[in-house]
């Protein structure tokens, strides 16, 4: 399981890294939004996958009956996850202004806060 | 979307997901549950609202900004963790009070800081997702 | 108690950022923001005073044991950042009064600016790896959302860049923590410096390491990997330019300085020499970057990068004397570094604009602002006796001692030409006649905007003089907070046997 979960990663952030190369930003977040996907992952495995009941205490016991789950890197998960969201809910917002404002995706063009003379430099 | 079922169906839709929404939150410190599902919850049934009614009736209907509802959480959580100072806690710590008992098994239900922790939450998430959501139907 | 001296200073802001959006409408709102940066930095200073006194001290949330709940924790290093992130942001709340206008008020400012103290403030207490990534996050939200406050053309593009590479260190770092939780089932930073000392693949923590090292370096602004500063810090509000300035890659070094010397510290040789190349290469292309514009804060931006890099020298010399030097400079360049910002901010209210190329004439008509810009330009480049000069003198006698004096030679020729870029603002900014014919003189602008802008800046330039001319209490801090760093094990101690 461990395995399978290794390879999910790699083709994960090697299909990001593809993404993220592009000029497009859109084409960016896409990838910034599976590399994130391949940190969770990894959190979750380094929690060791056990088959295990969840980590629940039974009613009127101390310690959770049998083998359980590894509660804390899922823990670790929900809040890498929820916290992830916001963030790519919030730059999905902002590329969205950014483009009705600057009319482009293009990540080359966005020189608008660039000094004016580099700008003619280039050319 | 102008589709009478689901406008006429959205009605009770939106009711029972907010009354679930409500129900998640309280059951959540000992089953499965909790503020951050039920702000979930009650995010979309707002959302649904709003798909089916319009985004202007939406907002009218939640009455309040939803920023200013995921601020007053933020200041509700955190009021959570500062009553534990009353007691000479850490910060954050539990504080609880049974009701007619002097434990979970023995007493009718029980006040504690944890829910209201809990009820901050709840609307820190329902707050933002919902000025999320708003953000992009302003936009399109 | 010892907790809740360790919380007030991070709650104390999120209850004034509650407060100050409740009221954002209301001209009280400002008023509340104010306050709640005099109560942070009373908060803090209760703490600094219980750590003198005490030593380092630690405090378990909830009441959950170390390393199970979240620690907070407060050494010589982190309570003297608590400070200075609350005094930067007294100044900057001052500051604020004069410059934010209504309209950005009513967006939210103060209350995303607390929440950015919050944040900062959190990062400096935690002793939790998790818990750090959080207080990131919460920093990084809230820069967003100051960064693009207003929403101009140029903050936007500005915007995308920050966020973008911001957010690709923040998942570097995450994936890192998950593979160091993988290795050593513990996030407590006191408790993972014995768990990383006995782990089995010392290989595999190595590429942690160096996993951290780019995390943090990204929010740092080390070369590579800084194109997003000074792509960003030159279109927001003065006010938060000054502050992201001061205190936000000020985090970046923390958190460095913190896992390198407390947590990988199992093969020195090798990541602290690939710092110390990174630290040299930052200083150099910082300063030439600098060379190049004729932007005042996108020159300052620059200077920020090269700055950085003498900081991350402290940690890569990795000798007491270098790492004094390097928490000397941590507290010197915020004070100086937020004051140039905001001395550029007042120069484009009088002269209108930031373009070296528009404006001038300062000198003459406000001889007292040239005089306050002085202050802090040369202690950056290191004249004696100002701040800059102590900070820059004990990282260079620190590389002279190990008998480094490429390295040496380095950091002064690096200081020389911070020289040269200081004498190009003065020259142009305050020597030369206004192209225009403008008199820029302070009349211009009504004196319910310029006091409040200008009072900061005095105190911060006072503050600069004081550290110059009294360096002694300050050196022994910072070699107090030295020695905490080279042996923690006062820190380890004390978090893993702190109750209540």
């Amino acid at each position: 399981m461990e395995a399978l979960t290794a390879l999910v990663v790699g083709l994960l952030v090697a299909a990001s890294v593809y993404l993220m190369l592009a000029r497009n930003f859109m084409r960016f977040l896409f990838g910034l939004i599976l590399l994130s996907n391949a940190a969770n992952l990894v959190i979750f495995a380094s929690g060791r996958m056990t088959k295990g009941a969840p980590a629940l205490v039974p009613y009127g016991a101390d310690t959770p009956a049998g083998v359980v789950g590894n509660a804390l890197p899922q823990a670790l998960v929900l809040t890498a996850i929820v916290i992830g969201f916001g963030l790519l809910a919030f730059t999905l917002a902002l590329a969205f202004e950014t483009y009705r404002r600057l009319r482009t995706m293009d990540t080359d063009k966005m020189r608008v806060a660039e000094p004016k003379d580099a700008d003619e430099d280039m050319k | 979307m102008n589709s009478i079922i689901f406008t006429a169906g959205a009605r009770i839709l939106v009711a029972l997901l907010f009354v679930f929404s409500l129900f998640m939150l309280l059951r959540g410190h000992h089953l499965p549950g909790g503020g951050f599902i039920g702000g979930l919850l009650g995010a979309v049934a707002f959302i649904v609202y709003s798909l089916a009614c319009g985004p202007a009736e939406a907002k009218s209907a939640l009455r309040v900004s939803p920023e200013g509802i995921a601020i007053v959480g933020l200041g509700i959580a955190l009021v959570a963790g500062l009553v534990s100072f009353l007691f000479g806690d850490p910060f954050f710590t539990g504080q609880w009070y049974w009701v007619g008992g002097d434990s979970y098994e023995t007493s009718l239900f029980s006040l504690n800081t944890v829910l209201v922790f809990d009820i901050g939450v709840y609307l820190v998430v329902l707050g933002s997702i919902l000025s999320l959501a708003y953000a992009f139907e302003e936009e399109t | 108690m010892t907790s809740w001296l360790l919380v007030m200073p991070i709650a104390v802001p999120f209850a004034t950022a509650v407060l100050a959006y409740l009221m954002r409408r209301a001209p009280s709102g400002r008023w509340i923001s104010l306050t709640g940066s005099v109560l942070s930095l009373v908060a803090s200073i209760a703490l600094l005073i219980a750590v003198l006194n005490e030593g380092v001290i630690a405090a378990q949330m909830s009441n959950w044991d170390a390393p199970f709940g979240i620690t907070l924790v407060a050494d010589y290093l982190g309570v003297v950042m608590v400070v200075i992130t609350a005094i930067t942001g007294l100044a900057t709340a001052v500051y604020a009064l004069g410059e934010i206008p209504e309209r950005i008020e009513h967006l939210g400012y103060h209350a995303l600016f607390q929440t950015l103290i919050a944040g900062v403030t959190g990062a400096f207490l935690t002793g939790d790896l998790f818990n750090l990534y959080v207080w990131f996050e919460v920093m990084l939200i809230s820069s967003f959302g100051l960064l693009v406050l207003g929403g101009t053309r140029e903050q936007l593009d500005a915007g995308i860049k920050y966020v973008a590479l911001n957010l690709v260190s923040t998942i570097i770092f995450l994936s890192g923590i998950g593979l160091l939780y993988g290795v050593t089932g513990t996030l407590n930073m006191a408790d993972l410096r014995e768990a990383v000392a006995n782990a089995e693949d010392q290989t595999l923590i190595t590429v942690i390491a160096m996993m951290f090292m780019v995390g943090f370096g990204v929010k740092a602004g080390v070369f590579p990997l800084f194109f997003w500063l000074p792509a960003s810090y030159h279109t927001p509000t003065f006010a938060v330019s000054a502050v992201f300035a001061g205190l936000l890659t000020k985090v970046g070094v923390y958190a460095m300085m913190r896992m390198f010397t407390l947590v990988f510290v199992g093969d020195v040789g090798f990541t602290h020499e690939i710092l110390i190349w990174v630290s040299l290469l930052t200083m150099l292309t910082g300063v030439l970057g600098a060379a190049a514009q004729t932007d005042f804060r996108k020159i300052l931006s620059f200077h920020i990068i090269s700055q950085i890099g003498y900081m991350t020298l402290g940690l890569a010399l990795y000798t007491p004397l270098a790492l004094m030097g390097g928490v000397f400079y941590l507290v010197h360049h915020i004070i100086v570094k937020a004051n140039l910002f905001l001395v550029s901010g007042v120069a484009n209210k009088l002269a209108g604009s930031t373009d070296l190329r528009r404006i001038g004439g300062l000198y003459k008509s406000s001889p007292f602002l040239a005089a306050l810009f002085i202050v802090p330009a040369f202690s950056l480049a290191g004249f004696p006796p100002l701040s800059g000069f102590w900070a820059k003198y004990l990282i260079v006698k620190a590389a002279i001692e190990l008998d480094a004096w490429f390295v040496a030679f380095i950091a002064l020729f690096v200081g020389l030409l911070t020289i040269f870029s200081m004498t190009k603002i003065w020259g142009m900014a305050f020597w030369k006649p206004h192209p225009d014919g403008i008199d820029p003189v302070p009349e211009r602008v009504p004196a319910k905007i310029r006091v409040p802008m200008m009072l900061p800046i005095i105190g911060l330039a006072i503050m600069t003089v004081v550290i110059g001319f009294f360096p002694e209490p300050f050196v022994q801090f910072a070699e107090t907070a030295a020695t905490q760093l080279l042996d923690p094990s006062d820190y380890v101690t004390t978090v893993l046997g702190a109750q209540r």
